[in-house]
């Protein structure tokens, strides 16, 4: 499954690990969000950045006092239609600031690239070759947004506004 | 209406690219159909019994002529020749290719019109009053407002994978004509002491196979808060709605579960957190969005022109100006429904040559614009008194005048058995049915206002719970059997009818409810006693005594 990182195909540095695998002891490592509130302490500890696999289904705001020191926080859309994580993903940036890697996993498609986007992902696990190598082209699809999110795009409302204004200017 | 500036047609026009691409990776293998089955229902496209259905979106029910003409050429050149107007103020063809859909949107695109979530589990078109804008007695258009919503709620980056459908609907006036108490969101336009706009917000309402009446969340949100409170509403929506079943995923079920006060506290508290962000609403915003209405300059006419009294004479005419035509809040002008329930005839079908030329007489009639209501008729909401009678006859010549509007005959169906694939009966037979059985004009108007829905399965697309008289078609050990109820409606006494007796068969639907018909005649007080006034005064039992007496 492809990686897409800052735009582009991208090696993935970090290894999952399962609720038991044994701690590998250096490199940089995903665990499981059950395991990781379970031994936080101990996984932040050791050398190599720690990121965390966190379901659709659990608060987010559980990792609030960990968010410093994450270097991923992998959210997971189980199917395609389940957006959960589009929710999670905007608390995490936009309420709670976080500023790590935010990576979707599960089935992502081409089609969502654009939402994860605005929602706040910067990272993806793409089901399919071909859409991973589309990423640039389909990332660029949309020029018009409505909704204000953390992304910082400028809306369509607030363009207007732009508009408005500047020709208020000359007239 | 509303005029798209080039941000708007920008991003329709980004949407229909993006669709062109999805069908071109369906068509060449790349997407499975169960992929490309979310993409497709994320714009307006469903697989039918025979067919791809494709659903276009009229967002708050206004349309331009030049709109309509581009409805016209799609159904003539990718479809039938036809198209069928939807209880929510869209429109479908039935038969369109999947190879065409494309081009048919693009060729849409070009006059501002798109299919953007008008299927899918995303925010569906949000609906209004057919009326709005031209209503005597009208707080405030509330068109501004829902086009606001429109805009926000197209290609939400957050909410466009909800665990079902949401469907918002807002009115400004004391009657309600959009039902807003069967939304999952209903706003009512409403002023506070200082005069400012805002809304008391209903949330949880909703039909389908466990309907319930929407209940008031909020007494009065600010219109500046009004995104940040629907924001955080389907925010608790998106996180805590029910994903294991499809048949309690809605938010009605949502709130159902945790009760209105608890939900309304999760709502309140994530409200809290967003309404001071940049979703708040500036007044420039808003009436930057007004500025882009276009309102028509109307005339100083009289109330009562000579062309309207000369008319009077004619009883013909005047059966038709009776129902049709309505008060509009510009002396000298009217509101006139468009019937597109001609006896024998699938209820809310309209021909390529009848929407052409409905466009022609808008132009030539009503500032060039036409407005859908959910009981599948049209309108034109600013004809001249003066108008009326040549704007009769012109009407009658395409079949579009029939004196039906609010009558017995006037009823709601949805598609059914003969089109849809979730259907388990057929309600278009069942329909014409009983407009032959009340054909005669003089009986459907002794029996005054009543409204019949029908819907040929538990989804309910035809509104059953809400119809005076309710129609419902399910499937028992493989025959169609129909279950009717009385006293529902979709106002702002929103009500779920009652189940009246045993289901019946196919045959034997009109029989049933000309028996009820019947009863009612006889039991009605006076002859202004509406069907639902004596159904509420008397209940149902009188009714089922007297229709099932003999079965």
């Amino acid at each position: 499954m492809p990686l897409v990182n800052g735009g582009k195909i991208a090696d993935d540095g970090f290894v999952k690990l399962a609720v038991d695998t044994p701690l590998p002891e250096g490199g940089d490592i995903l665990v499981p969000a059950e395991r990781f509130i379970g031994e936080a302490d101990a996984l932040l500890k050791r050398a190599g950045k720690v990121g965390v696999i966190w379901p659709n289904n659990r608060d987010i705001s559980e990792l609030v006092p960990y968010l410093g020191k994450l270097a991923v926080v992998a959210l997971v859309f189980p199917t395609f239609r389940d957006g959960r994580a589009y929710s999670q993903a905007r608390l995490l940036r936009e309420r709670y600031t976080y500023r790590g890697e935010l990576r979707a996993t599960g089935q992502v498609l081409r089609d969502q690239f654009v939402f994860m986007l605005r929602a706040g992902f910067d990272s993806f696990e793409v089901k399919k070759q071909a859409d991973a190598e589309a990423f640039m082209q389909t990332a660029k699809r949309y020029s018009v947004f409505y909704q204000p999110t953390g992304d910082g795009r400028i809306t369509a409302l607030h363009r207007r506004m732009q508009l408005r204004h500047s020709e208020g200017v000359g007239t | 209406m509303y005029a798209y500036d080039e941000i708007d047609r920008t991003l329709v026009n980004e949407r229909v690219l993006e669709f062109r691409d999805q069908v071109q990776r369906r068509l060449s293998g790349e997407l499975t159909e169960d992929e490309f089955k979310m993409l497709r229902l994320q714009n307006g496209v469903y697989l039918q019994l025979h067919a791809y259905m494709f659903r276009v979106a009229i967002p708050y029910g206004t349309l331009a002529s030049n709109q309509l003409r581009a409805l016209a050429h799609v159904a003539r050149k990718y479809d039938r020749g036809y198209g069928h107007f939807t209880t929510r103020q869209n429109i479908q063809f039935n038969w369109i290719k999947l190879s065409d859909l494309p081009d048919a949107l693009a060729d849409l695109a070009e006059v501002g019109i798109h299919a953007m979530q008008t299927s899918g589990n995303n925010m569906r078109n949000v609906t209004s009053d057919q009326w709005a804008g031209v209503a005597p007695g009208e707080i405030e258009d509330p068109r501004i407002w829902s086009e606001l919503i429109r805009q926000h709620t197209t290609l939400h980056p957050e909410f466009s994978f909800l665990p079902r459908k949401f469907k918002i609907a807002i009115t400004a006036s004391d009657h309600d004509r959009a039902a807003i108490k069967v939304h999952d969101i209903g706003l009512k336009l409403i002023k506070n002491e200082k005069g400012e706009t805002g809304f008391e917000v209903l949330v949880g309402g909703g039909l389908g196979r466990t309907p319930f009446i929407g209940k008031t969340i909020k007494h009065f949100v600010h219109g500046r808060d009004l995104l940040s409170y629907i924001e955080a509403i389907l925010r608790v929506y998106n996180q805590y709605g029910r994903r294991d079943n499809i048949y309690k995923a809605r938010i009605k079920i949502l709130v159902h579960e945790l009760g209105i006060e608890k939900f309304s506290r999760e709502v309140e508290e994530e409200w809290q957190h967003i309404r001071n962000s940049s979703l708040q609403i500036d007044d420039e915003v808003i009436e930057d969005i007004r500025s882009r209405f276009i309102y028509p300059a109307y005339e100083k006419l009289p109330h009562m022109p000579d062309e309207l009294r000369q008319a009077a004479a004619d009883p013909d005419f005047e059966a038709w100006r009776k129902n049709s035509v309505a008060p509009h809040k510009v002396q000298g002008y009217s509101i006139v429904t468009i019937s597109l329930k001609p006896i024998g005839a699938p209820p809310g079908d309209a021909t390529a040559e009848q929407m052409d030329a409905l466009a022609d007489l808008a132009d030539k009639y009503s500032f060039g614009e036409i407005r859908v209501g959910h009981e599948q008729n049209l309108a034109l909401p600013h004809v001249a008194k003066r108008d009326l009678p040549a704007l009769w006859k012109a009407l009658d010549k395409l079949g579009l005048a029939t004196p039906n509007v609010n009558l017995i005959t006037d009823i709601i169906a949805c598609p059914g058995l003969d089109y849809c694939s979730l259907a388990n009966a057929r309600s278009i037979p069942i329909a014409q049915e009983l407009t032959r059985r009340f054909a005669n004009h003089e009986l459907a108007n002794l029996i005054g206002r009543l409204h019949i829905n029908i819907s040929g399965c538990i989804n309910a697309c035809g509104h059953h719970h809400v119809g005076h008289i309710g129609i419902l078609g399910v499937e028992k050990n493989g025959e169609e059997v129909y279950q009717i109820t009385i006293g529902g409606r979709a106002d702002e006494n929103a009500a779920l009818g009652n189940l009246i007796g045993p289901g019946v068969k196919f045959d034997e639907v009109a029989d049933v409810v000309e028996d009820i018909v019947e009863a009612y005649l006889a039991l009605r007080e006076r002859p202004d006693e509406l069907f639902m006034d004596t159904v509420k005064r008397l209940g149902v039992e009188p009714f089922k005594e007297r229709v099932y007496a003999t079965r």
